[in-house]
């Protein structure tokens, strides 16, 4: 009777096993779909549209066809580069000072509120602040102020990498274990010395994650940038004038009328994702090989 | 060289929580001191408060006077200068893990701003031998990372590191006690070999290794140190019942 | 309480040696009954439980060498298992004391009584007294009562002395009694070893007690003595030498 019992109850077990591992294959394959969908639409639309051109020109007038997207590159890639000066620091730095130096005070739970209330506010609402505040106002001694320019949209950008460089700095910081920094004290190093070039070296892996995340999610944003930086049709360089931005441009050619700017839209998403995963494995890459070397 | 530890009229607090009642005694230079007692009876913390460690705990309190050599430790220099003079080695070894094994034992002084590439190449060189970890290691010095290494290794690897930056005192919190038995018998004849050149107090849930290296032995009790002497007389003929009773294992 | 089985391991090895005690006490006493009443039958007791007596010498050994191994005994537990080690001892040789006795009892079965000028029985009476004493201390762990099992042995060592004299006088003068005079030397010799074995095994009770090595202490003074007598001479020569030079 036993016997038989058990037999059963392990034949149970073993299909619930292999049940609910089929269930989360099920689940990864649902989640992952919508990626390889839209990155195959994309491939689709977009790739036909794609030659040196697309890199190399600025958009033509309305009506001629051909033309690319370089200002566009080049701008994302300038506003990206200001918007990392900006939020990668502070980050950072608020992240040191809440695992840190602020543990337990009144002053660190506000802090973190504040990153994370930041972390939820839309996008779009950010832009329109950044927009009273650096657009619309005239600062005199602040030569940024008063008018459209890719610096406004740098700062929106760098604004909004803050709160999860902030958080994801925290969180790694504190799993690096009590031992590690115990040692460094019991060396005699000082605090600042330890925290720098032992815990945060230590987390540096997962703080870079942080970054890059943060990188991936400014790097398509739009809407901040509407009505910050304004986009621009022709090639510039000058942070204090309106600049163009590829996610900008493409929404823009996407709303307009025109068949060819619609080309254009496809080729830039695509050439959009590829350059956020280029961006993001080339730092994983140099990183990797940093850490191992073990340099001090 | 090392030198001798003062200690007088030491209570300490964590918090309301008087962890050390009234310590007084004398550790001698250039021997081994074993501290012996049961869990919680405070004598991590008695460690702590002798390079200012548990200072890293907000809530933590000091009053009385602790001299090594002819220093008091809590008027005459900061934490950060102390604990230069006085190394500590942990329960647990703890490497750093993103340094190789050179890095690690220099990491003391690298960290400290000293940089003389030849000075350091023999400073690691000589307290890793010290640590009797150099044969083992002298091929992989700087292409291994030092979280790589055995148990046993990683410790000899943190008191090489240690003793890299020439302490005058070295505590050792349970060094071997997450170690096995030949690993604990190498780390023991090294404190053997060490006791010469520098003042070595060993925290040890182990009685039988308080024995085997310490020519003094403290028995620690609820925050009070009950019985201080020569560790043949606490091990066979102590003066006090409460230590007789916890050496025999009759606690409770 | 902590370590019971270790305690009961103590109290088993403390009970087996009492038993071996009990056997050691009686074959003295037998022993001694058997001189006095010759009785051939009684020494055929004392030979079969020195058997015993060997028997238990090494099951009490084996037992305190596996418990220092595997217990790690320390202070007082150590000097105790010490202290039964060296006690084990002490009683096996009161055993073959014993076994000495009925032997020249036995011999002395075939000669004629002789009136000696020596007083066994009452030196019999001493030594088996002290290994009481001694014992009594032990079972109760009184270091005081042990102290005076030390001084007994004095009186004991006196006694067997002037046998010594006296039984030689007779060997030499009274030649046809020689056997029985030498039998009864050898016999106070073996009670003046049963003392001795008493006093080292009251001298392990103070050790186990009170930590206290008490072994040779008028033999290591009267040495210590006599070095310092010597270093004074050597001093007193220096001064000389120096005054003159």
């Amino acid at each position: 009777m036993n016997e038989e019992k058990f037999k059963f109850r392990s034949r149970m077990r073993a299909l619930t096993d292999n049940s609910v591992t089929a269930l989360s294959i099920l689940a990864t394959v649902i989640v992952v779909a919508p990626l390889v969908a839209i990155f195959v639409y994309l491939v689709y639309k977009g790739a036909s549209s794609l030659n040196l051109d697309f890199f190399t020109q600025i958009p033509k007038p309305v009506g001629e066809t051909g033309g690319g997207m370089a200002n566009a590159i080049w701008g994302s890639a300038l506003l990206l580069l200001l918007a990392s000066t900006i939020g990668v620091p502070v980050g950072i730095g608020g992240g040191i000072f809440l695992a840190e130096y602020g543990r337990g005070t009144k002053l660190a739970n506000a802090v973190r509120f504040t990153a994370d209330v930041l972390n939820g506010v839309p996008s779009i609402v950010m832009g329109v602040a950044v927009y009273a505040l650096i657009v619309k106002a005239h600062i005199p001694f602040l030569p940024f102020t008063g008018h459209f320019s890719g610096f406004s949209g740098g700062v929106a950008l760098g604004i909004m990498m803050i709160p999860t460089v902030c958080r994801t700095t925290e969180e790694m910081l504190l799993m690096v274990p009590h031992a590690v920094r115990e040692a460094a004290l019991g060396l005699g190093v000082p605090n600042w010395r330890s925290v720098l070039s032992i815990t945060v070296k230590t987390a540096s892996p997962g703080i870079i994650t942080g970054c890059m995340l943060a990188f991936a999610r400014v790097a398509g944003e739009t809407a901040p940038l509407i009505f910050t930086a304004l986009g621009n049709s022709f090639w510039s360089s000058n942070l204090n004038q309106p600049i163009a931005a590829l996610p900008l441009q493409i929404y823009v050619y996407a709303l307009s009328p025109y068949d060819d700017w619609h080309r254009l839209a496809w080729a830039g998403a695509l050439v959009l994702i590829v350059l956020i995963v280029l961006a993001v494995s080339l730092v994983r890459y140099v990183t990797s090989r940093g850490v191992l070397k073990g340099a001090s | 060289m090392g030198v001798g530890i003062e200690v007088t009229n030491l209570n300490a607090w964590y918090g309301t929580n008087h962890t050390l009642q009234d310590i007084n005694l004398n550790i001698p230079a250039n021997h081994a001191t074993a501290l012996i007692g049961p869990s919680g009876c405070g004598k991590s913390t008695f460690v702590r408060c002798l390079n200012r460690m548990h200072e890293t705990n907000p809530i933590a309190r000091v009053t009385g006077t602790v001299r090594i050599g002819d220093l008091d430790i809590y008027v005459d220099a900061k934490p950060v200068e102390i604990r230069r003079r006085v190394g500590m080695v942990f329960q647990r070894p703890n490497p750093f893990p993103t340094m190789s094994i050179y890095d690690n034992v220099a990491s003391g002084l690298k960290l400290n701003g000293y940089s003389n590439r030849r000075a350091l190449d023999e400073i690691v060189e000589k307290s890793l031998k010290n640590s009797a970890l150099w044969d083992e290691v002298k091929d992989d010095l700087k292409k291994k990372s030092g979280a790589s290494l055995s148990g046993g290794q990683q410790q000899r690897l943190c008191i090489a590191r240690a003793l890299a930056v020439d302490p005058e005192v070295l505590l050792m919190d349970e060094p071997a006690s997450a170690l096995d038995p030949v690993s604990t018998s190498k780390i023991e004849d090294l404190i053997f070999q060490l006791k010469s050149q520098y003042t070595i107090v060993i925290v040890t849930h182990n009685m039988q290794q308080a024995a085997r290296v310490a020519e003094k032995t403290g028995f620690f009790l609820n925050g009070r140190m009950v019985e201080f002497d020569s560790t043949h007389k606490i091990f066979t003929n102590p003066s006090d019942k409460r230590t007789e009773d916890y050496i025999t294992g009759r606690f409770g | 309480m902590t370590r019971i089985r270790f305690q009961q391991s103590l109290d088993e090895l403390k009970e087996n040696l009492l038993v071996m005690a009990g056997l050691a006490e009686q074959a003295i006493q037998r022993a001694i009954e058997a001189y006095r009443v010759r009785d051939l039958s009684i020494c055929d007791l004392v030979t079969r439980s020195e058997n015993s007596i060997n028997r238990l010498e090494r099951d009490i050994d084996q037992a305190a060498l596996d418990l220092l191994a595997m217990e790690q005994p320390m202070a007082i537990d150590l000097r105790f298992i010490l202290s039964v080690i060296k006690i084990n001892a002490d009683l096996e040789r009161v055993g073959d004391a014993a076994k000495a006795i009925s032997d020249r009892v036995r011999n002395m079965e075939q000669m004629a009584v002789a009136d000696l000028p020596v007083d066994i029985p009452r030196m019999a009476t001493l030594a088996t007294e002290m290994v009481r004493k001694s014992l009594q201390a032990f079972i109760e762990g009184d270091a005081d009562l042990a102290r005076t099992v030390l001084t007994m042995d004095d009186a004991v060592d006196a006694m067997n002395r002037a046998a010594y004299k006296a039984l030689t006088k007779v060997m030499e003068e009274q030649s046809h009694i020689a056997p029985q005079a030498l039998n009864a030397l050898m016999i106070s010799r073996a009670l003046e070893r049963v003392a001795d074995h008493a006093t080292n095994i009251a001298g392990d009770v103070i050790f186990w007690v009170q930590g206290a090595d008490v072994r040779h202490h008028k033999s290591l003074a009267k040495q210590m003595e006599r070095e310092a007598k010597q270093l004074e001479r050597e001093k007193e020569k220096e001064k000389e030498g120096n005054v003159a030079g």
